[in-house]
């Protein structure tokens, strides 16, 4: 029983040290910036997730008693890493990106990144004085604002 | 077995520390520099779970959870603030 658990715990370190190392290679190997965003979710899920289940295993084989603070991290780490990626999507579109390079928003009018004033005058499109009119709409709206 | 299973993952993860930091050094756009940062978080959580593991502690794990914690809220902050201007409005 104790070979076989600390076979398993050795497997998922070897596993989680291989996507670890492979998801900060892709970060300085790939070349296109949102590329590069998707290198490091691989640390995130696998590499993490492994390490901690191996922790998981090794406390109840070895130390005698159950743990689950590993799985308050993991839960931690699956909300917040898509979070995190979108804003750093966002950034990308906000610095490098103009409405004119972006593919169509569908029904809207621009993407919601660049639907400010600083947008539009990067954008350069006729509808700037709408775009401010549908902004200070917005402020009125929200409840509490003096 | 586990101890040289656990070495060689220490030893992955400390070279992803130091790509990332290179990366952090070297970025061209900023983005990039916000990316490596919260990668350095996520490599710094593995590392101090392994940490753990190795040496049979168990007080590192509120060290993890803070890390985790404060690295979301440091990404969120910096993205904010390059979209916004500020962080809080």
């Amino acid at each position: 029983m104790a070979s076989l658990s600390e076979f398993l715990i050795s497997a998922l370190l070897v596993i989680s040290g291989i996507f670890g190392f492979v998801g900060s290679f892709g970060l300085i190997k790939l070349r296109d910036s949102m590329s590069r965003l998707h290198a490091p979710t691989k640390a995130t899920t696998v590499g993490v997730g492994a390490v901690l289940i191996a922790s998981m295993i090794h406390a109840a084989a070895f130390e005698d008693y159950p743990s689950f603070h590993e799985l308050l991290i993991t839960l931690f780490l699956v909300l917040t890493a898509p979070v995190t990626a979108f804003f750093i999507a966002k950034v990308h579109i906000h610095r490098h990106e103009t409405p004119q390079s972006m593919p169509q928003p569908g029904e809207d009018r621009v993407w919601a990144t660049h639907d400010t004033d600083e947008g539009e005058q990067i954008g350069g499109d006729k509808e700037g004085k709408a775009g401010a009119d549908r902004e200070g709409d917005r402020e009125g709206d929200r409840p509490g604002t003096p | 077995m586990m101890i040289y299973a656990a070495y060689f993952a220490l030893g992955c993860y400390g070279l992803a520390m130091l790509m990332n930091l290179w990366k952090v050094a070297t970025a061209d756009h900023i983005g990039d520099r916000i990316l490596a940062l919260d990668t350095m978080v996520i490599n710094a959580i593995a590392l101090l779970v392994l940490y753990g593991l190795a040496y049979g502690t168990e007080v590192y794990f509120e060290a993890v959870l803070i890390i985790a914690m404060l690295g979301f809220v440091s990404t969120v902050a910096y993205a904010r603030y390059l979209l916004r201007g500020n962080i809080i409005e």
